[in-house]
């Protein structure tokens, strides 16, 4: 199997998909000829041509609506928003619209469009170029809301995104697209194809949305996360020394309720981990479920690793991410309890 | 700091209000006939006087005259006339049952009934419509069944959105009508993408678009007008200028300093404005824009100017805002009276016939409202299983959902 990164995993995906039926058609802000500023579309333009790989105006409430037209139109589109930050302008397309017409036309009709937009810090983007907005997507039924973190997940995940009938929402962990990133900065940046996930079929496959992965067996506590947050699980727990379950989500709606809860149970302890913001963050939806499936069982009160309540920060990003060191003295306490 | 004496920047204010008499002296009514008809391929930019104009066909005469004259059949303006007049039966009933707190809400179409009808006359029955609230008329001249009309509005077990949406916020994919939102504008750029996808795959079928001039101030305005440009999507997108967005005047939507169909100039399409009481008019603008569209030429915007003639809805009172009767001065008049007194004016039609039809529908209506609560009624019921209400959330319910149903004990 060729070594690939994020980006080129992704783009096989969406190539496999354009290859495989020809409704499938993806847009966005710089999209086409250039092939998108992370170069996740790059070539297909010219593969498939202009009516099928296209640039779109830059207008999020656009690219949202005109997807979920075409979606009603019997197409399966894959729209970019370039940054997930700048998703807002279309937020409305989404929640009030695409969300909703399978429910608010009792089934008469039915949007499958597949939002990609890349996500969270650890790039220098400041505040408006690393934020991780998955807990307002969450919060809307009818939407699925999906996170992969390694380059084998995101073209099965993807493309098990066009196949799905509802909208999916799709977040790309930005820094994970060239590299896996363990949340220590100082280290030098490593590639996916020293990675067993870096190694990605050729042809179409899916991972199924919905279904986590436990990465990491362990015994002593269950460590929910998601994207990025996966592998500083892994390297905060391989650090301390605390014999960490480490489970990735990859899914957050509807997410592996019975993977996580029965891992809770048979460890009595559990941290969730992710990127966002702590108030109202997906954590503490997490939490609350964890609590109410488990709460027998456990051992100590769930714990909660995320980013802090500020926008996210330019010269100090590296105190706002919650790293490898945040994570592991969670590990300790959760132990001590 | 300086204090500013008077106002302090410009509020825009209707010139009547509630009291006064009404007066549209100001709106400047051209002739009809006067405004001229270019070619189905005329570049945008050779159409803008039309952004400023008004298609009329009929005159004060109630003649049709001038290039506009879409040359119907007498049989094709009396079914239009029939469905206007039906329209309109139907939401006096509707509304009188709200009245008596049947159904929950209502929004009827008054005066604005030829804008709905006649552009359904003039699009093809497989063209696809993404009405707002005030375009029932489109879906009863595609033959919607009334009584199922009525079981969604009184959200009955009949309801074919099984109790979730308003009334009025009809979806029937059976007559290819889109689900109505209630957000605003919302559906302009969806009807887009949708064309988009039709040209996609080849197909001859178009969409067309219905907001109010209130709404071309939201943001999907300008989102559906650049898409619509930029890749030349075959929809006809309507702004159906009624002069009132509930209690505020068409000036806060830009209506003093520009027509709304100018908005059009700068996207590069074309941009025209419609008498909307002229059941001919709107018929032969929206062929004009339906056959640009799909020859592939491109979108238009129609402007279609018109009166709101009853309330916003039931839950608004225009009576605390607006002249009384405002509707009775409007200069452009009533659009069932002007088709009957042209077709009763070439002897296609007579006084007689129309109250006949009137009746007809009205008993039609009382009719079918009286079935329609034999299926169920919003306070009684029988409605959909309350179950239902976790169902279509997503294709296939998830666990969350199911749990959630089953602590409901449904």
């Amino acid at each position: 199997m060729p070594a690939m990164t994020m980006v080129q995993s992704l783009n096989a995906a969406i190539d496999e998909a354009l290859a495989g039926n020809d409704k499938v058609v993806a847009f966005g802000e710089d999209v086409g000829y250039f092939g998108g500023v992370f170069g996740v579309t790059r070539g297909l333009q010219e593969k498939y041509g202009l009516d099928r790989v296209f640039d779109a105006p830059i207008n999020e409430a656009a690219i949202v609506a005109m997807g979920m037209g075409m979606a009603v139109n019997g197409l399966r589109p894959i729209a970019e928003i370039q940054f997930a930050d700048y998703i807002f302008p279309g937020f409305d397309q989404v929640v009030s619209e695409l969300s909703r017409i399978r429910y608010r036309s009792a089934g008469q009709y039915t949007a499958p469009l597949v939002i990609r937009t890349p996500c969270g810090g650890g790039i220098y983007g400041g505040q408006t170029h690393s934020m991780s907005p998955e807990a307002f997507f969450t919060h809307i039924p009818g939407v699925k809301v999906a996170m992969p973190s390694n380059p084998y997940d995101a073209k099965g995940m993807l493309l098990a995104a066009v196949e799905d009938d509802d909208p999916v929402i799709f977040f790309e962990p930005k820094r994970l697209y060239n590299g896996p990133f363990d949340g220590d900065p100082h280290k030098p940046a490593t590639s996916w194809a020293r990675h067993p996930r870096g190694e990605v079929p050729e042809g179409a496959y899916t991972v199924p949305l919905g279904v986590g992965e436990i990465v990491r067996p362990g015994s002593e506590v269950t460590v929910v996360a998601y994207g990025t947050m996966v592998h500083v699980a892994n390297y905060a727990a391989e650090k301390t020394g605390v014999d960490a379950e480490v489970i990735d989500l990859r899914t957050l709606v509807p997410w592996d309720v019975d993977m996580v809860t029965a891992s809770v149970k048979k460890t009595g302890r559990c941290v969730v981990l992710h990127e966002a913001p702590r108030t109202s963050g997906f954590g503490a939806e997490l939490a609350a479920q964890i609590q109410e499936d488990c709460f027998y069982s456990l051992e100590a009160p769930v714990l909660r690793v995320t980013g802090w309540d500020t926008p996210y920060p330019h010269a100090h990003e590296w105190s706002y991410f919650p790293g490898p060191d945040r994570v592991g003295r969670a590990l300790k306490q959760v132990m001590e309890g | 700091m300086t204090l500013v004496t008077g106002t302090a920047f410009h509020v825009p204010a209707p010139g009547r209000r509630p009291g006064d008499t009404p007066d549209f002296s100001k709106i400047e009514v051209p002739r009809a006939g006067e405004t001229r008809k270019p070619a189905v391929d005329a570049p945008a930019g050779e159409v803008t006087d039309l952004a400023y104009g008004l298609v009329r066909v009929l005159d004060h005469n109630h003649q049709a005259v001038g290039p506009w004259d879409p040359q119907l059949s007498d049989q094709e303006l009396i079914n239009g006339l029939k469905t206007m007049v039906l329209t309109r039966e139907f939401d006096d009933r509707m509304l009188k049952m709200q009245r008596t707190k049947r159904l929950s809400f209502y929004m009827k179409s008054l005066g604005e009934e030829a804008v709905a009808v006649a552009a359904a006359a003039a699009l093809n029955d497989d063209d696809m419509l993404f009405p707002s609230y005030r375009q029932q008329g489109a879906l009863i001249a595609r033959g919607k069944d009334l009584g199922e009309m009525m079981c969604h509005c009184i959200s009955n077990a009949r309801d074919n959105l099984k109790g979730r949406q308003l009334p009025i916020h009809y979806a029937s994919a059976e007559h290819n009508w889109f689900s109505v939102s209630g957000n605003l504008c919302t559906q302009f750029p969806q009807a887009v993408g949708w064309a988009l996808a039709s040209s996609y795959k080849r197909s001859n079928r178009i969409a067309s678009s219905w907001i109010g001039e209130g709404s071309s101030a939201e943001g999907d305005f300008h989102a559906a007008m650049t898409l619509a440009s930029v890749y030349k999507a075959p929809v006809v997108l309507n702004l159906v200028n009624n002069q009132w967005a509930i209690s505020m005047f068409q000036g806060l939507s830009g209506g003093e300093s520009a027509t709304f169909a100018a908005k059009a100039i700068g996207y590069g399409v074309p941009g025209l404005r419609v008498d909307g009481n002229d059941f001919l008019a709107v018929y032969a603008a929206t062929r004009w824009a339906a056959d640009r569209a799909r020859r592939k030429i491109g979108p238009t915007l129609l402007e279609i100017y018109t009166y709101r003639g009853e309330a916003h809805s039931t839950s608004d009172d225009p009576s605390r805002y607006r002249p009384k009767d405002e509707w009775r001065s409007w200069p452009l008049g009533d659009p069932i009276e002007r088709l009957k007194n042209h077709l009763i004016g070439h002897g296609a039609w007579s006084a007689d016939e129309h109250e006949t039809w009137r009746a007809q529908c009205e008993e039609r209506v009382a009719t079918t409202w009286k079935e329609s609560i034999g299926h169920g009624t919003l306070e009684e019921g029988p409605h959909a299983p309350t179950h239902t209400m976790f169902e279509d959330v997503y294709a296939e319910q998830p666990w969350h959902l199911r749990r959630q149903r089953q602590d409901l004990g449904v």
